[in-house]
């Protein structure tokens, strides 16, 4: 019995993905297409000359470390939901989701940084990449922030559970995604500048 | 176990809650039925055909007439006519780039593919509606909020936007350029931002439901061509229109943050530099094509797959080389990113680059020779049904043929340094683009209007129009090219300046009175459109014998499009005149163990299969049934 009705469910998602799901994916291969759109501009600017030299502001290294230390705990909440461990969970939400808000922080402090080297979102190119980069990335963990504290929410009235995970597993595909997208970036920066 | 019921109570809530629970504004306005977001779509691109071609009309009367009084306008124009009677030159650059962002954006990227995908997806893959409703409703609001802002941008005091549909900077991102640089350019960048929302949101939802909602049996190998061509138009705008969005954003930047991405050392008038240094206007382009050339096939995919599909119904033939259509689509969607510099020969781009872009480019001819082969043999010998669509799709293999050779002229760098932005690239565009797409559009509202309306268009009545059109096209098109290799740059004002240059003011008159008269044979479409709504014919379930799936839909089918289970499909779309079948088309939902008199060899193996699978189905639907008593 069980498995026919099983059948009929693979019969009508031929790849058995849930379809908010992959939409998810289809809205980050966008942002990858944004984000590769801009990088490679960065590397044709570049290679024309005129390019203003500077030293990368080492509070990234710091917000790096905060946006991988979250990634983990919010991994570990993702973890402790499949278990129904709902404390944990929560502990984990609430230290993934302050820590995003802490990389928040610590990019605008990045700005600072830019501002007290006399780099400027006008002028040279090279430091106007700088904020765009950050800044459109930074837009985009916004997004991420608020999905975290909507999951988060949910978390504290007993939604989210081994048995209902589809929003969570959302959550945590886009936070490791806008992870990664940050080290891409800082990498790329570090690389190329 | 939840899914399996709950799959079937949804039809039934669909039937029921629907037919009562609507009112106007949530069936018409606010609906989330992909089949009328369709038809929501086609309206608008209906609406904003016009405004383009009216557009085009004016500047053409500028250009075969140049010494006409153009008073009779003022009404409409106001100041853009002066009071000797001639057209504003700054207006006339705003109605060349209105007139080109509105058709290639507003009329075939979503009048085109936002019509047809809405309205063919879910119907021929056997689909209730698309994966998310509320995001594809999303995707018409936010076409028609871009429309909104484009349109408020016509009526600007400085005009629209006037640096071409191309918006190269830094003429678009000086306001002291040209007045369309102004308000007009930031309502432009605005609009399009919208813009690309809608087109990412309508291509994640077109993908995800090919992808994840095919009924029982259709897999992909059975898919008719038009789904493939939406799915690969879909793909493509997905990783296009992003970067788009990128080349967009640093233009924002640049115009009103006070950026350099795009400027450097720039004097105007003699004013001293302005303080923008360290840009490069060449990257704005290597960005901005980067979309526009996979645009081009957006615009032209779904159009050819709308004739893919019309041609092998109306010519009683299989679709002659299915694989070898879809792999050409494959090629001409991989190509498609790789082959942007072609735009930029004469930019000042790497020479040895522009071989490479060459080498590339001309490699796209042998995917789209592939394809126009194989609708000439889908044609030849075919039983051929003349219907209005059909009439429009042999039109648009025909505009293929014809732009598409040029295109090869084109793609070759030393030719193109010649003939880049002269009339010759205009003839070609419109002609393999431009009018192969437009009547790939034409024959899909003819064709598939019997579904969305439940009435049939007028068949004498499309038939004029067709042959107004065709002819016109050819008749406005075909004389470009010679003004174009005679040397005549695009988007000038005006050729009568000086004596050597008025050679071909007879040859403009000529193609201005083409375009009139092309642009009025509209109206008799527009006529029958709306009057065959409500008045026409009533149509027959299935009016052109046809194997695909919508056709199994009742004549005005609810939200959720099958009262019933959602057939299933046991064969590929294309068994039209089958040796030893009954009929000459066989519907997909036909199994093979019912055909015995026509099934091959290999299909006679699969009648088992077949068997096997039924008699399964059979008890989970009873199994459903007392579950749910």
């Amino acid at each position: 019995m069980e498995e026919k009705f099983a059948y009929i469910e693979g019969a009508e998602q031929p790849i058995a993905m849930h379809p908010k799901k992959f939409s998810l994916w289809l809205f980050m291969v966008t942002v990858v297409m944004i984000f590769a759109g801009l990088t490679s501009a960065y590397i044709v600017r570049q290679s024309e000359g005129n390019w203003l030299e500077f030293d990368l502001p080492a509070v990234f290294y710091y917000t790096s470390g905060i946006i991988i230390i979250s990634s983990i705990f919010l991994h570990w909440a993702y973890l402790s939901a499949k278990k129904d461990n709902l404390m944990q969970l929560r502990i984990g939400m609430v230290i993934a989701s302050v820590l995003g808000l802490a990389f928040l922080v610590g990019q605008w402090y990045s700005f600072v940084a830019l501002v007290d080297m006399d780099v400027y979102l006008v002028g040279n190119p090279s430091g106007s990449f700088l904020y765009i980069f950050t800044g459109l990335h930074a837009l985009h963990l916004v997004s991420g922030v608020i999905f975290l504290i909507i999951v988060l929410i949910s978390s504290f009235r007993y939604k989210v559970h081994s048995q209902s995970m589809v929003s969570m597993e959302m959550c945590v595909t886009y936070w490791h995604f806008l992870g990664a997208l940050w080290l891409y970036l800082f990498t790329f920066m570090l690389l190329n500048h | 176990m939840a899914t399996a019921s709950v799959a079937s109570h949804s039809a039934h809530d669909h039937d029921h809650d629907h037919e009562h629970k609507e009112n106007f504004i949530t069936k018409y306005i606010f609906t989330i039925d992909h089949k009328m977001i369709g038809k929501q779509f086609l309206v608008t691109g209906i609406f904003w055909a016009l405004i383009g071609g009216f557009l085009s009309i004016l500047f053409r009367l500028q250009l075969g007439f140049p010494d006409m009084d153009l008073t009779f306008l003022k009404p409409l124009l106001g100041g853009w006519i002066d009071d000797g009677g001639k057209l504003d030159p700054n207006f006339y650059l705003a109605l060349v780039t209105m007139h080109g962002t509105i058709m290639v954006f507003f009329v075939l990227t979503a009048g085109l593919s936002g019509t047809f995908s809405n309205f063919l997806i879910p119907l021929q893959i056997g689909a209730r509606d698309m994966a998310s409703g509320f995001m594809n409703m999303l995707s018409y609001w936010f076409f028609f909020i871009s429309g909104v802002i484009m349109f408020i941008s016509l009526f600007l005091e400085n005009g629209p936007a006037g640096g071409g549909w191309v918006v190269y900077p830094p003429l678009s991102a000086l306001e002291q350029a040209i007045p369309g640089s102004g308000m007009g350019m930031t309502l432009w960048l605005i609009a399009m931002t919208f813009f690309i929302a809608s087109s990412l949101l309508g291509g994640i939802n077109y993908i995800s439901t090919v992808i994840n909602l095919r009924t029982k049996g259709m897999s992909f190998s059975r898919l008719p061509l038009t789904i493939w061509a939406f799915f690969l138009t879909a793909v493509i705008g997905l990783l296009s229109f992003p970067v788009l969005f990128a080349a967009a954003l640093l233009l924002v930047f640049d115009r009103s943050f006070g950026t350099s991405f795009y400027l450097s050392d720039i004097y105007i008038s003699g004013e001293g530099a302005l303080p923008n240094t360290g840009g490069s206007p060449v990257l704005y382009q290597h960005l901005f094509w980067f979309l526009g050339h996979p645009e081009v096939y957006i615009v032209l995919l779904p159009a050819l797959g709308i004739t893919s599909e019309v041609i092998a119904t109306n010519s009683r033939k299989p679709i002659f080389g299915y694989k070898a259509m879809i792999i050409s689509m494959l090629g001409i969607t991989i190509l498609s990113f790789v082959v942007w510099a072609h735009h930029m020969f004469v930019s000042g781009m790497n020479p040895f680059l522009g071989s490479i872009f060459m080498f590339l480019t001309l490699i796209i001819a042998i995917p789209s020779a592939v394809k126009v082969f194989n609708y000439l043999t889908t044609l030849w010998r075919g039983n051929l049904i003349f219907t209005p669509g059909m009439l429009f799709s042999i039109g648009l293999v025909s505009f293929f043929i014809s732009g598409g050779l040029t295109g090869i002229f084109l793609g070759n760098s030393a030719i193109d340094i010649q003939l880049h932005d002269t009339y010759f690239v205009v003839a070609h565009f419109h002609l393999v683009m431009g009018s192969a797409s437009f009547f790939g559009l034409m024959a899909g509202v003819y064709h598939w209007f019997p579904k969305m309306f439940g009435r049939m268009m007028d068949a004498r009545l499309g038939y004029v129009h067709f042959w107004l059109t065709f002819v016109g096209v050819y008749l406005v098109f075909f004389p470009m090219h010679y003004i174009g290799i005679a040397g005549f740059p695009r988007r000038y004002y005006s050729f009568t300046t000086y004596d050597f240059s008025s050679a071909y003011t007879d040859l403009n008159m000529f193609v201005s009175v083409a375009a009139i008269i092309t642009f009025a044979a509209q109206f008799i479409f527009l006529f029958n459109f709306f009057y065959s709504m409500y008045r026409g014919r009533k149509a027959s379930l299935n009016p052109w014998r046809s194997t695909t799936l919508e056709w199994t839909t009742p004549l005005h089918p609810g939200h959720g499009n099958w009262p019933g289970e959602i057939p299933a499909v046991y064969r590929w779309p294309y068994d039209y005149s089958k040796p030893g079948a009954n009929e000459d088309f066989i519907p997909q939902t036909v199994p093979l163990s019912a055909t015995p008199e026509s099934n091959l060899p290999h299909e006679q193996e699969l009648v088992k299969l077949e068997k096997e699978i039924i008699a399964e189905e059979g008890e989970v639907l009873v199994a459903n049934e007392s579950k749910e008593s």
